[in-house]
Order: C-alpha cells, then structure tokens, then sequence
C-alpha cells in the first residue's frame, strides 16, 4: 500500500458523490492544502514513486482474477463433471451414447442417452417452430407496425414475460393447458392418425406436444426482444429508399429489414434454442416420462436430459447419480456449442456493423 | 411534345382517378364477417371441431378472402401487403392469449391460500390430509440463498466487468468477453450439477466427517454461477457508457486509476448496475433445478444455510405439483404467486429504475 494516506483521508472527507464534486467550479474543488502536502513516509521527489505493491497493481489484480474467473469456471464444470461422470460411464454395461434404457440404479447398470437426447432435440425443434415466426412477427409489429403508445408497453410485457419462472410455466402447463392439448390431441388423432406424427391410440395428454407448446412459450419472448433489437437497427436510409421505389410496407420490411436482420435473427434462435435445450422443470412437470425413441407427438410420452436429471435424481445412488451427471455433460457439451455458435454469429455482425458506421 | 403534354382525348384528371383505389373499410369488415360465417356453417355443420376450429378456418378464409378481393381493387402487391399485415397483428393477439391465461390462472388459483398461515408455517408434520400448511421454510431459504448468491456473485460480477472496461486489453479480454456471453446460456441444471460435483460429492465430506452434505450454501454457489455472467455483462455495458472525460479529468488531477474506478466511474454508473443486479436476482429467485439438485429441499424449517437441507420457493412449487395430495395444488399455486410477485416486483422495479438513469443511450 505505497499510496498517500492522507490524501485519501482527504478524498473520503470530501463526501464520495461525484456529482457533487463536479458541480464545484474549478479551483474551489479540493482544498489546494491536500496537494501540497509531502508525501507520507518522504521520498523527496515532486512526482511519487512507483512501489512495488501498490493499491493499483493490487486492485488490478483483483479485477483480472474475477475476470478469469469466468473462464476458470467455465473449465471447472467440465472438468469436476467429467471426473465424477468417467466411473459410472466404466461401469454402463451397454454404450452410453446409443443405448435408450435407462437403469443406472442396478448392478450391473444400465443406460444409455439416446432417447433423451431424442427428446431433448424433438421437443425443442417443436418448441421453435412454435415460436420462432410468431416471435419475428410479434419483434416486426413492436419495431414496424405498432405506434409507439402502444409498442413500449407491450415490448415491456414481453420482457416481463421472459422473468417468469420456468417452474410457474410448468405448473400452468399441466394443469391448465393439459386439457385443451389432449382435446386436440384426440381431435387430430381421429382425422389425422394416417400420419405418423399424430398415430397412436392413446392416452393422450402429458406429450411431446403439450412439451413443446409449454417450451414454445417460455423461448417465445427471448427470440422477440433480441430480433426486435436487430430489427429496430435497421438503417433508415434504407427503408426509406426502399419506399422511395414504391415499396409497399411489407415489400419494405422483406427486401430492406429482413435481409439486414437475418444474423441477428438467426443467432437470437441460436440462443432460443440454448435456453429451450435446457430447460429443466417445465419439462419435468409437462412430459410423460417414458424412454423409447418414437416421433408420435401426441401419445403421453417423451423424455428430455434435463427433465431425466430432476426426474430421477431423488432415486438416485451413486451409479445413477454419475449417469446423470454424464447426461448432463453431454447437455453442457450441446449447448455450449449451440451458443458459441451463436455468439460467433453475433460478434461477426457487430465487427461488420462498427467497421461500416 | 413532352410526356405530361400528350393527355389522352376524354380523360379528365380528378381526386378518384389519380389516387390508386383503395379497399373501403366496410369489405374488410364484410369479409372478415362473411369468412367467420361460412366457417361456422362448414365447421358446426360437419361437426368437424369445436369454436376453436370455426376460429382458426375463420381467419384462413378471411387471408383467401381479403386477398382475392384486395388484388381486384388494389392490385397484387398492395393484397400480399395487406395479407401479411393481418397475418403480424393475428400473431400478436395469438401471443397475448396465453400470458393473459397465466396471469389470470395465478391470480384466481393462487389468492385460495393466501392466508397468514400460509406465510406462518412450514410443512413440518402435515400431513396428505392437512389441508393448511405453508411455504415460511421455503421463502427463509429463498431469502438465505439468494442472499449469500447476490453477496458472492456481485463483487466478483463487479470487478470481472471493471477488467473487461478498464485493464482489459487483448486476446485475453476479448477471451473473457465471449465467454461471458456463452455462459449466460449455460442451462441451470447444469450449474446444479456442477456444484453437486464439486461442493456437494467432493469439498462438504471434508467438514462432514466424509458424508456428502446438502445445504442451502451450495444453492448459493449454484445461483451465482448462473447471476455471474448476467452481471458482468450489465455492468460492462453501463461502464462503458460512463464518459471517458470524466476519467480523463480525474487522471489529470493525479488520482490514481484504482481510485478512479472506484470514486468516479463506479458511482455514475451505480443506478444501472444496480438495475442488472436486480434482474440476475430476479431470475435467480426463480431457479428450481440448482436446489433441487444440491439443497435438496425440506418440511422443516432450516435457518442454517450451512448445514442441512433447505427449500426454497420454487423448489416447493414444484414438490407440492407433484404432491397427490388434494390440497397440494392449491398451495402450489399460492407459492407460485408469491414467487412471480417477488420476481415481477424486481424486475419492474429495476426497469423504472433503468428509466431514471441518466447514463442510459
């Protein structure tokens, strides 16, 4: 600590806003007398050394570690989830990745990922095509369509939407979307069950649909605010332009909005579907739980890894325990990748758009 | 003989002919009409489907409709604009439908137990036939580890940002930044399991005599995982939002740059890093999986966090959805109120406090 003491005693004196230091005029700031006094301990020179130790090389300290932090971190979760995952995958009997059973709990255990991947993928691939152009549509009428009176408060309805927690989502999903779903599921099953999709002949309810309806809603408002981001950035000029040439609106909004916003769109459903393959308890609470791999979306059913972990793990011994652990990251593995993806895209658009401004 | 010169013999300028013909208001109506009854008459007719069928046919012969007629009187491009119009506000009203239906569902289900005791009592000794009990041991572990969490993650949330704005130059920095931003989307199971690994099956056998502990402190570590990078990065975008002359000015007077950071630039920036603050708590009041998984979830009331299972409110959501309990629903949704009243309360909260900042773009 080779700083001045008493200058700091001075400074902590003088009040701390900053606001109010400012709005002195020049010259009456700080009292002249701080300055002038010698610097604690000697030293001599009108300029203060440079210590070894000081609080600006300590605090500079502290701010890269909790800077690198994040990426010790980022290494910690693999690492800690690998060493405890690595004895139970020694111990499967069958292969980890192909294998949909699930019977990590017996000796010899037994259990494989891949029907909860499958229904991790299905159920998010559903939920984003739920979502995905009710989303664009909803960010097109908040930054093209809706008047501003109208437009502020309904985009801070939609970010409220997005605090909501996931387990409330999974609470109202089963116990009142459940009905409406199985009506339609029947509905669909009688004049539709010549498709695949929609075969199968009950019961119906607790599915890979109501699954993905629920998962839809919660990926819904992440997808709005950052495209309507995107889309309000749209330059001017170009949408101008493009009126200029007697464009209708919508001829507007697909030759000058549209191919402006296409990365940001495209990474903003990267990390919808980043939060979708994750989700946990509204899953656990909405999907029925079976383990097989079958495409039929209206059958109760389905599986997802996450939804698997909070399923199982108060059953779990320590075999199961490192089964879900592994399945886990196998979860952490794709969706990092999902959302590096998805950043990269990001990060090239935002050096494209500083460079060009 | 230029080209405004040359009129065709018998055509008169007027308002009617220079404009482009515009659909009335009244056939919009009539279509929109005349699809809802032709749909009705198809659907009920056949006994097909319900009102939600009649609706859903209702609003495709209404886009056919409005299309063949528009493309007569305006023109193909003015009917696909015009279709697609329709098409962005019905998606809006499709949207709004089911947060109403939430909203609606928490507040007529969720005011049934919202009594003191409620709010009094926990879940000890009660019973599937008990029909009051409460959430009190669930809303102490909320408080308790959402606390610890914020105490964890905001300096080191803080500080990580300050690198990034202030000392953070090179690959190093732009390493940390995009990692920050993948870490956001990192799933909250994952965080739980993570620390399940790590504070739960490895470091709590050390102080437990080598039996792996639950806590609500591992909860803590779950939740500032996840709040870490949310605050790193609302804290770097309001820093760096701070202006550079007001570090320049203090630079000139000799103030160290620590001091600077601390004295000057923090305090400017101070309402909108509390504005992200309040949102990664917001949604770290929320989490169910992390407690799940590494706290492990209790009837009693546990005030240690240290030590024992603990609960927490979302977490007793979802433990009495899955009660069979006839009385469990109701106060299933009761906590569920609660929590979307805190969550929603902080999140107002810290986007009116957003709006007040002065520094905001």
């Amino acid at each position: 600590m080779g700083d001045y003491p008493s200058r700091s005693a001075n400074a902590n004196a003088g009040g701390s806003g900053v606001t109010a230091r400012h709005a002195r005029p020049a010259g009456t700031g700080v009292s002249p007398s701080s300055y002038e006094e010698p610097p604690f301990g000697g030293g001599g020179g009108a300029l203060p050394r440079k210590s070894r130790f000081s609080m600006e090389s300590g605090f500079r300290g502290l701010s890269v570690a909790a800077g690198a932090m994040v990426l010790v971190i980022i290494v910690a979760i693999a690492v800690f989830l690998i060493s405890k995952a690595a004895p139970a995958l020694s111990d499967d009997t069958v292969n980890f990745l192909t294998a949909t059973e699930w019977f990590p709990n017996e000796t010899p255990p037994r259990f494989g990922v891949a029907a909860l991947a499958f229904g991790t993928l299905l159920t998010s691939v559903i939920a984003l095509l739920v979502a995905v152009p009710i989303a664009l549509a909803i960010a097109l009428f908040l930054s093209h369509y809706a008047p501003k009176r109208l437009a502020t408060p309904l985009s801070f309805v939609i970010d409220l939407l997005a605090a909501v927690p996931s387990v409330v989502f999974g609470l109202w999903g089963r116990d009142l979307l459940q009905e409406p779903v199985r009506d339609f599921s029947v509905w669909l099953n009688k004049y539709f069950s010549w498709i695949p999709l929609f075969g199968g002949d009950g019961p119906f309810g607790q599915s890979i649909l109501l699954g993905g309806v629920v998962l839809a809603i919660m990926v819904l408002p992440i997808v709005t605010s950052l495209s309507r981001e995107v889309f309000q950035q749209t330059p001017g000029m170009n949408e101008e332009a493009a009126l200029a040439l007697g464009a209708t609106k919508w001829e507007m909004i697909r030759t000058a909005v549209l191919p402006y916003g296409k990365p940001g769109v495209i990474a903003a459903v990267m990390l919808g579907l980043g939060r979708a393959l994750g989700e946990t308890i509204a899953l656990a609470m909405t999907l029925g739980i079976t383990f097989n791999i079958s495409f039929n979306l209206i059958e109760t059913g389905g599986n997802s890894i996450a939804a698997n972990i909070a399923n199982s793990f108060g059953e779990a011994n320590e075999t199961g325990r490192g089964a879900l652990i592994a399945s886990g990251l196998l979860l952490f593995a794709i969706t990092l990748v999902v959302n590096m993806a998805a950043r990269a895209i990001i990060y090239r658009r935002r050096e494209f758009r500083d460079s060009t401004a | 003989m230029s080209i405004l010169d040359r009129e065709l013999p018998g055509v008169v300028m007027t308002p009617d002919n220079i404009r482009t013909r515009r659909l009335p208001p009244a056939v919009n109506v009539g279509v929109a009409l005349a699809a809802l009854v032709v749909s009705a008459a198809v659907v009920l007719g056949t006994g097909v489907g319900n009102w939600v069928l009649v609706v859903v046919v209702a609003v495709v012969l209404y886009l056919v409709g409005m299309n063949v007629t528009a493309s007569r009187i305006e023109g193909r491009r003015a009917a696909r604009n015009r279709m697609w119009q329709a098409l962005i506000y019905s998606a809006c009203v499709l949207a709004v439908l089911p947060l109403a239906s939430v909203v609606w569902t928490l507040l007529s289900e969720g005011v049934g137990r919202l009594d003191g005791d409620f709010f009094g009592t926990s879940m000890n000794n009660i019973g599937a036939r008990d029909p009051n009990g409460g959430a009190y041991h669930a809303i102490v572990g909320t408080l308790e580890q959402v606390g610890i969490a914020t105490l964890m993650a905001v300096p080191l949330g803080v500080l990580g940002a300050i690198y990034l704005v202030e000392y953070g130059r090179g690959r190093f920095a732009l390493t940390v930044r995009f990692f920050v931003d993948v870490m956001t989307g990192i799933p909250s199971i994952v965080a739980g399991l993570f620390v399940l690994a790590f504070w739960v099956l490895i470091v709590s056998p050390w102080f437990n005599d080598g039996q792996p502990r639950f806590s609500g402190f591992a909860a803590s570590l779950a939740l500032t995982v996840l709040m870490l990078p949310t605050i790193v990065r609302s804290t770097e975008e309001m820093l760096r939002l701070v202006p550079g002359p007001l570090r320049e000015g203090a630079y000139a007077l000799g103030v160290p740059q620590w001091k600077t950071i601390l004295r000057i630039v923090l305090p400017t920036a101070l309402p909108g890093i509390v504005t992200g603050i309040m949102l990664s708590v917001a949604r770290a009041a929320g989490e169910t999986a992390p407690v799940l998984l590494v706290a492990g979830g209790a009837a009693a009331i546990n005030f240690d966090p240290f030590a024992g299972n603990q609960s927490s409110l979302a977490l007793f959501v979802y433990q009495q959805a899955g009660d069979a309990s006839k009385y469990a629903p109701a106060r299933a949704w009761t906590a569920a109120l609660t929590l979307v009243t805190i969550v929603l309360v902080l999140t107002i909260a810290a986007k009116l406090l957003a709006r007040r900042n002065s520094l905001s773009r």
